[in-house]
């Protein structure tokens, strides 16, 4: 029994040491006190996307961090070789949901932590489903999934007239990935750290891989396409230029870009051998969570933003800040334009044209889901013709502002490429809208 | 490829549990670990977590070691620990929860403080495979390492504090056949051909008119001609400097009749290994020329056959290793590329066949029974003899008494590697200013803990003058940060570094991979966690 002479222990004995002491390198709002620790454990949610070999790990970790409020979201059932790490299974467990089961099973062991199970594909969930969390946490195998969620979380960003992003709406996430013995984990801000999507927009659309990034000086996963193409790509190619509209040139650089993020045994990139132990989705996923406490508490600094690890051959870790890419499409603010609502979408197209930034010409305009034009092929082009007559703030539903994203041949150092970019429209003289100074409106 | 005369089996369904992680270390290494025997000292968050991940793995059994009961704040960072189980025996609690992972492991528990066992019954380590000692302080360590030396039983470290933390390994010495280095060149020998593989490709018209037999010949053959061909005219050089391997390469891109010739293509990217140093690497003469490779009646396998090794490489090897004997995938015609097979697994096996003598004859010579290496570990070790490897590790008491100072003037001048050393420090620190004070510095709310990090930067100063490190400035913010985390074990922490001590853990009993040398010190403020080799 416990010792009835000593004062009452706290269940977060360890964890306070953290939240209620001041400290030194500590994250820029800092408040440390028992309401901190008390407001984390009754108001902060935290979502933890995936149920396997990260997620039971994440869950575990984020229980024993002072979180109380979790859900969880998976849409597969346990299986037998998931055993040998996801340990809130048993063999009986075979075939049941593994969000369901991961739940109660921390439940049972934490009292005090409510976890809510989601046994469903996350597209299936409502975008406001995704706003109700202070963080989303990434326990995911695939490249597609982990587009869908930051394109989610990035798409609740908001921006100001100046381009900074408006706080309330920054969704962080943490991202892990681990194969073998090797792992990463990364903090995504959206508008303050580069996004999942990024650079991708680099690569061909029918080559199906990851953000291939680089674990040495260069900064930018920008740069390792850069090395390939700039160093590499003279030596076996010779005289022959770098076309980014040719996929064959493309795919070289992909495969170069590749090589060499292996030899810094990156994960992510290349091919799945399937292999997953328990000790590597521990460390990872400890990670993440552990920046998940700092991000939310602000008890200490935060990774700046990419870790690497790889324990197969010694045991290597690397941080690596990667910066954001401003004219990112999906977290980024994407370029104002300023339209009265009388223009036509042939006249915006043509505009884009004289854009000083864009030098954009053929551009096909799509926004949200819906094609305005398209200039090939001839069947789509001849049946989005009408709307050129339009005006678009019409065909873009009478809203005062909204993203579009445009797609044509853009001039850029004398050279043409094929470019697709985001842009932030604004229509002026819409609901008493005044007049603001870089307009280019007709 | 011929099945392992000596792989055990396994029963159906544990063979899918296991299936991703066999897929790494093999049946072998499963076997390793299926006969290991864990103790684990400590069992709060960091000791719990490390063994949670070899339990999930199948270790064969683990022992815990505490005589602590559950409390109360037990319950916010352990994880093998539940509201009930407080009061009672945490050896015993963790013991019962960690089984409910895996009911192949056998787990037992011993309820008695790890630093009384360490002075009172030193041999009770001895019946273990590996010791995992958590939370040990700096005294402790030094002893349990003795002992754990003396036994001939490996050892892990593995200590949270706060965002710090660390994780060592204390064996005298480790040696790897089975290496499994993520990327290492193929043995193709094209900047070395021996008589078999020459005549093959004399044999072999790159010149053929007909284009599809141009468009099959695969790389090796292009290549070895080649570089024949240019050493002729060379005085026996192959190109090394840089306008020589571009002159070559071009050379090779000129033979190409036509733009589909894929084996060409491969050839221009595969130049690269006709570049490369003929005979061994500097890691491998390192270890041939290792004291230890000069063998006698005790000396390991591993030895023996390091010094069969030598012998060979010295005679019928003529500089180079036993030919590791596979192909990669290439363009090629079916015949030619069975042929070039054949040629590459014969060489392999004759080489192999040499070694096996070798082996035999030391063997007898050092007074052991020549059977005692079996034809297959020769065989694995000729296979990676290129990769070989030797961890050694210093003793605690050498390294504490005694670290390097050139690799800590090192480490300090480099900004990534400072705060690990901080780190360093101050965990020897805080174990130096609990044996004067009883308690750990900002350990109790209520206490000073300015006057705390005041005396912890007394404590640390004379720790760095007696390492021999004066000129280094020990930062306030981590000096004060240190007392804020109070000797905290956060599980968050504790997962991370018990994580990476099951995995070092693993790497040492299957003998497969590299375990890390040095300490790795934990950094949780910005990651910046480095090993120190001290």
């Amino acid at each position: 029994m416990a010792d009835l002479d000593s004062p009452p222990q706290s269940k977060t004995r360890d964890l306070d040491k953290l939240l209620l002491r001041a400290g030194n390198l500590v994250g820029p709002d800092f408040y440390p006190g028992a309401e901190l620790r008390d407001d984390i454990r009754d108001y902060v949610r935290i979502l933890v996307v995936g149920a396997g070999g990260l997620g039971c790990e994440l869950l575990k970790d984020l229980a024993l961090s002072g979180f109380r409020n979790l859900d969880v979201i998976d849409m597969d059932r346990i299986e037998v070789t998931n055993l040998n790490r996801q340990f809130l299974f048993r063999l009986e467990d075979v075939g049941k949901p593994k969000a369901e089961v991961a739940a109660k099973r921390v439940m049972e062991r934490v009292s005090g932590v409510e976890i809510v199970p989601h046994f469903s594909r996350i597209e299936d969930k409502e975008l406001d489903f995704y706003n109700d969390f202070n963080i989303i946490a990434l326990g995911l195998d695939s490249i597609e999934a982990r587009r869908y969620i930051n394109g989610v979380a990035c798409g609740f960003l908001e921006y100001d007239e100046d381009d900074t992003p408006r706080r309330e709406t920054i969704k962080p996430m943490v991202d892990g990935g681990t194969e073998g013995f090797k792992g990463h984990a990364r903090v995504i801000v959206p508008g303050v750290t580069p996004c999942f999507e990024c650079t991708i927009w680099l690569f061909p659309p029918q080559v199906k891989f990851p953000l291939c990034t680089l674990a040495e000086t260069p900064r930018n996963a920008a740069h390792c396409i850069e090395y390939a193409h700039l160093i590499k790509w003279h030596e076996v190619h010779g005289g022959k230029s770098f076309d980014p509209d040719e996929p064959e040139h493309m795919k070289w650089v992909y495969d170069e870009a590749i090589k060499r993020a292996e030899l810094f045994g990156i994960p992510g990139c290349g091919e799945k051998h399937n292999t997953a132990i328990a000790s590597t989705n521990a460390i990872i996923s400890a990670a993440c969570a552990l920046e998940t406490l700092k991000i939310v508490s602000g008890c200490s600094k935060t990774l700046a933003n990419y870790l690497t690890y790889n324990g197969g051959e010694g045991l290597h870790t690397k941080v690596t800040e990667f910066e954001r890419d401003q004219d990112c499409l999906v977290c980024g603010p994407g370029i104002l334009i300023e339209l009265d609502t009388s223009i036509t979408l042939q006249k915006f197209i043509d505009m884009l044209e004289e854009h000083p930034k864009l030098l954009l010409s053929k551009a096909s305009v799509k926004h949200g889901k819906d094609s305005l034009y398209m200039q090939a092929p001839p069947v789509l082009e001849e049946m989005h013709r009408p709307n050129l007559s339009k005006p678009l703030y019409d065909l873009m539903g009478r809203v005062q502002k909204d993203t579009v994203h445009v797609f044509g041949t853009a001039l850029k150092n004398e050279e043409k490429h094929s470019s697709l970019t985001k842009l932030r429209v604004v229509f002026k003289g819409a609901d008493g809208v005044t007049d603001m100074d870089t307009a280019i409106g007709a | 490829m011929e099945r392992d005369e000596q792989e055990p089996t396994m029963s159906e369904p544990t063979k899918t549990k296991y299936d991703r992680q066999l897929r790494i270390w093999g049946e072998v290494g499963q076997a390793a670990l299926e006969n290991a025997s864990i103790c684990l000292l400590n069992c709060g968050p960091t000791g719990s977590e490390a063994l949670k991940n070899l339990v999930l793995g199948g270790i064969g059994s683990i022992t815990i070691v505490d005589g602590s009961k559950v409390e109360i704040g037990d319950l916010g960072n352990n994880f093998m620990v539940d509201a009930k189980s407080v009061g009672e025996s945490k050896a015993k609690t963790v013991c019962a929860f960690l089984q409910e992972l895996n009911d192949a492991v056998r787990a037992n528990f011993v309820e008695e403080n790890p630093d009384s066992l360490i002075l009172t019954d030193p041999s009770f380590f001895s019946q273990f495979t590996l010791v995992i000692a958590t939370q040990l302080v700096e005294d402790s360590m030094v002893k349990l390492d003795r002992i754990c030396r003396e036994a001939n039983v490996m050892l892990v470290f593995a200590r949270s504090y706060g965002l710090t933390g660390l994780v060592r390994i204390s064996v005298q010495e480790h040696t790897i056949i089975d290496s499994k280095p993520d990327h290492f060149l193929d043995d193709l020998r094209l900047n070395n051909p021996w008589p078999e593989l020459k005549r093959f490709v004399e044999s072999i018209d790159l010149k053929t008119p007909d284009p599809i037999a141009h468009k099959h010949i695969p790389y090796v053959v292009i290549l070895v001609k080649m570089a024949d061909e240019w050493t002729k005219i060379h005085s026996n050089n192959l190109p090394s400097t840089r306008e020589e391997k571009k002159e070559f390469k071009d050379l090779v891109k000129s033979k190409m009749v036509s733009m589909d010739e894929d084996n060409y293509k491969e050839a221009v990217e595969a130049t690269f290994k006709v570049f490369a140093p003929r005979g061994i690497s500097k890691e491998i003469q390192e270890i041939i020329d290792d004291l230890y490779a000069e063998v006698g009646s005790n000396s390991s396998a591993f030895w023996v056959m390091v010094a069969a090794l030598k012998e060979f490489i010295a005679n019928e090897g003529d500089g180079e290793a036993p030919l590791e004997g596979s192909m990669p995938d290439m363009t090629s015609s079916t015949e030619h590329y069975i042929n070039l097979q054949k040629i590459y697994q014969t060489k392999a096996e004759a080489d192999c066949l040499s070694m096996e003598q070798r082996v035999k004859h030391i063997l007898v010579k050092v007074g052991r029974d020549p059977s005692s290496i079996s034809k297959q570990t020769i065989k694995s070790f000729c296979k990676n003899a290129r990769k070989l490897k030797v961890c050694r590790y210093r003793t605690i008491e050498d390294e504490f008494s005694n670290p390097s100072v050139t690799e800590l003037h090192k480490c300090l001048a480099s900004e990534d590697y400072s705060s690990a050393v901080g780190f360093y420090i101050l965990l020897r620190a805080v174990d130096r200013f609990a044996a004067t004070y009883k308690r750990f510095p900002g350990q109790f709310d209520g206490g000073d803990i300015e006057e705390d990090a005041s005396l912890l930067r007394t404590t640390a100063l004379s720790l760095i003058s007696e390492m021999g490190c004066d000129a280094y400035e020990l930062p306030e913010e981590l000096c004060n940060e240190m007392c804020r985390f109070g000797a905290a074990e956060l599980h968050v922490v504790a997962a991370f570094v018990g994580g990476i001590a099951s995995q070092e853990v693993i790497k040492l009993i299957t003998k497969q991979f590299v375990p890390m040398l040095g300490t790795f010190v934990f950094n949780g403020i910005d990651h910046n966690s480095q090993s120190l080799t001290l």
